[in-house]
């Protein structure tokens, strides 16, 4: 097995370079992705190795980024659009719902919509408002598209190959503050499918599900637990629309108690999905309600108090203990 | 009044104009393939209109008015070119092919689009206002990165003109030199709001603001409308970038089938646009200076009837689709809530298809 270690930056980097080696259709499209590199550094060196017709600086305007992408899309390319941060893709919004999620079927499938929309999300990185949002449960609601998160370096580099190459119209979440962590990436090929959930770590008492930056506080929780003497389960969606719930059902099965970490609030959220289908499908194998961990009903706070905002390992064994304790 | 820039060749009187900048290049044949083309998609509309009335289409938009600013623009269009379309652009559709009973479609309800956008080169009705143009601008930087000789053109009116999706592509289209054409058509009412509310500057002026050229075409002048866009797409295609063109005109009808314009305008207005009306004018040149026989126009109107009784026919003969095809085409790849929702809709005996 040909392994390397780098940053999930870089690997998505490295995706990426893959990707626009793989096919000249594909185009990057963002603000300021070409000679910067991104904000994040994320398509650093591309345009000079690719060109300014395929790497593409754009004006400021988000909504353009989308919508140009569409026309793109029924030229025959396959753009992926970079989003600055979370918070700014809402001038975007009306053409990720509007167009990009229903055109497919607007044209009776003459239309092929293949995109990636790529979103920096969630928090933990100390910013202003605006750039530390979880707007993934908006997304997944909507008929059309499909959402998928990373959470590791190895899942990083193959999930934007595989959403690049899927022929629906992908929203790619990326937790920003998971780029500058390091993993093994294996070159020769990919984990697992993009719309598979993934068992990080085995346990029987509890089965913990999240996405994203929440994956590493999840598998900090499962060790102290373990520690404590509750062997939790620890299960990454890492496709948020549509979920892989048959490996969630799988594991809820076995333990019989479900905790959802999440950085949105919970209301309305992919939590929310994964706790009603998994209560129906497993009604009597739980042995207590499921417990979703999620960011309070509130703005994102000032990132001076966002540790207080965002699920910790304390507020997720908090959740284990309630679901362990609980007597019918 | 008429702006003094005003591009026109044809007065409403249907006597010729000289214009310092353009002159018509169409020969006789061809303008009264014009006129035809204009009494065919008028009394279509009137069909669908009477069609909507007797309970058979959801709504319909008429266009009545707009006819030369849709036919001049939609017969200057290239075949190779693609059109980006709102809900009442019913005279283009037919300039690109589309038959008339695929336009009905989305008005009786039975289809989000109605017709095969990459077969005729015409996209999908766009319903939330000025987000086509955007899909223009991004169409015309794939026909850049092709290195092809073809241009995208976007439809629009006074109305989403405020829109900031069209302003965008405004800024797009100037910063990369694509080979777009926004084509407004400006009909005086954004159903009940008038244009004087949308912009408080001739809205072809705007294109200056962005860097790129601006023209206001008499758009119920088909001679006129005709070769402006056609320069237009001429410049686009070889690499002069946009144009908006400004088709100054007026919508005589309603809104849509569920509007009622009596209410916020006045019959005198209306009055002042019939006597400028599109296709009048045309015979009137037609016959004085190509002596265009009363037996040709009878000719004209006849084969429109036959035409608009045929889509009658067909429009009646669209039935309900089977439930089950909401699911297609949902996804371009399988997807398991698709399956799931096909499989409750034959468990529950909503449709009898098969998985």
């Amino acid at each position: 097995m040909a392994t390397t270690t780098m940053t999930m930056a870089k690997a998505l980097n490295e995706g990426l370079r893959k990707a626009l080696d793989a096919n000249p259709k594909v185009l990057l499209m963002g603000e300021d992705i070409g000679r910067l590199g991104g904000v994040f550094r994320i398509t650093d060196g591309l345009q000079k190795d690719f060109g300014e017709d395929r790497v593409i600086d754009s004006p400021l305007a988000e909504s353009a980024i989308v919508g140009t992408a569409v026309g793109l899309a029924i030229r025959g390319y396959r753009a992926v659009c970079e989003i600055q941060f979370d918070g700014f893709v809402y001038p975007a919004f009306d053409q990720i719902v509007s167009q990009v999620a229903k055109l497919h079927k607007r044209s009776d499938g003459a239309y092929k919509m293949a995109m990636v929309i790529r979103i920096p999300f969630q928090g933990g990185i100390g910013a202003i408002e605006h750039h530390s949002e979880s707007p993934e449960p908006y997304f997944a609601q909507t008929a059309g598209l499909r959402v998928v998160s990373c959470s590791t370096p190895n899942d990083a580099y193959w999930m934007i190959q595989q959403s690049v190459a899927h022929d629906d119209p992908i929203i790619f979440c990326e937790p920003k503050s998971r780029y500058w962590e390091k993993g093994e990436v294996d070159l020769e090929g990919p984990p697992s499918g993009l719309f598979d959930a993934v068992v990080r770590r085995e346990g029987t008492d509890v089965t913990l599900i999240g996405y994203g930056a929440s994956m590493k506080t999840a598998l900090r929780a499962a060790e102290t637990a373990q520690a404590e003497g509750v062997s939790i389960e620890v299960i990454d969606a890492r496709s948020i629309a549509p979920l892989d719930l048959g490996v969630m059902a799988k594991s809820v099965e076995k333990t019989g108690r479900l905790v959802i970490v999440q950085e949105s609030p919970h209301t309305a959220s992919v939590g929310s999905e994964i706790v009603a289908e998994l209560t129906q499908r497993c009604f009597y194998s739980l042995r207590a309600p499921g417990v979703r961990v999620s960011g309070y009903h509130v703005p994102y706070p000032p990132t001076r108090i966002e540790e207080d905002y965002r699920p910790t390992v304390d507020r997720i064994l908090d959740a284990v203990d309630r679901v362990m304790g609980f007597e019918s | 009044m008429i702006d003094e820039e005003l591009v026109q060749l044809l007065t409403p009187e249907g006597e010729r104009v000289q214009n310092a900048d353009y002159e018509s290049t169409l020969n006789g044949d061809e303008i009264f393939g014009l006129y035809r083309d204009m009494v065919i998609i008028r009394r279509l509309c009137n069909e669908s209109t009477s069609l909507q009335r007797q309970g058979q289409l959801a709504l319909w938009a008429p266009i009545q008015g707009q006819e030369a600013a849709q036919i001049g623009a939609g017969r200057a269009l290239a075949p190779m070119d693609f059109t980006f379309p709102t809900y009442r652009e019913h005279g283009i559709a037919w300039c690109r092919g589309v038959p008339p009973e695929n336009m009905l479609r989305l008005f009786r309800a039975v289809s989000n689009g109605g017709w095969d956008p990459q077969k005729y080169r015409h996209s999908v009705p766009t319903v939330v206002l000025g987000s086509q143009t955007l899909h223009a601008v991004g169409y015309a930087m794939g026909i850049q990165r092709d290195g092809a000789e073809e241009a995208a053109m976007a439809f629009f009116g006074d109305g989403a003109s405020s829109q900031g999706d069209v302003l965008e592509a405004f800024v797009w289209a100037a910063s990369f030199n694509a080979p777009v054409v926004f084509f407004c058509q400006n009909n005086q009412w954004g159903i009940s709001t008038p244009s004087s509310v949308q912009s408080k500057i001739p809205l072809y002026h705007r294109a200056h603001g962005f860097g790129f050229p601006g023209v206001r075409v008499d758009g119920n002048d088909v001679l006129a409308v005709y070769e402006v866009t056609k320069r237009a797409l001429d410049s686009a295609r070889v690499g002069g970038g946009p144009t908006l063109i400004e088709a100054y005109t007026y919508r005589i009808g309603a809104h849509t089938t569920s509007d009622d314009p009596t209410r916020y305008r006045i019959d005198a207005e209306v009055e002042v646009w019939k006597h400028r009306d599109p296709v009048e004018r045309v015979k009137a040149l037609l016959a004085r200076e190509y002596k265009v026989k009363n037996s040709d126009f009878d000719d004209v109107a006849a084969e429109a009837d036959a035409m608009a009784l045929q889509l009658r026919d067909d429009v009646l003969a669209m039935s309900r689709p089977d439930p089950l095809t909401m699911f297609d085409n949902a996804y371009a790849a399988p997807h398991p809530l698709i399956d799931e929702g096909r499989r409750d809709m034959i468990d529950l005996g909503i449709s009898e298809g098969s998985l």
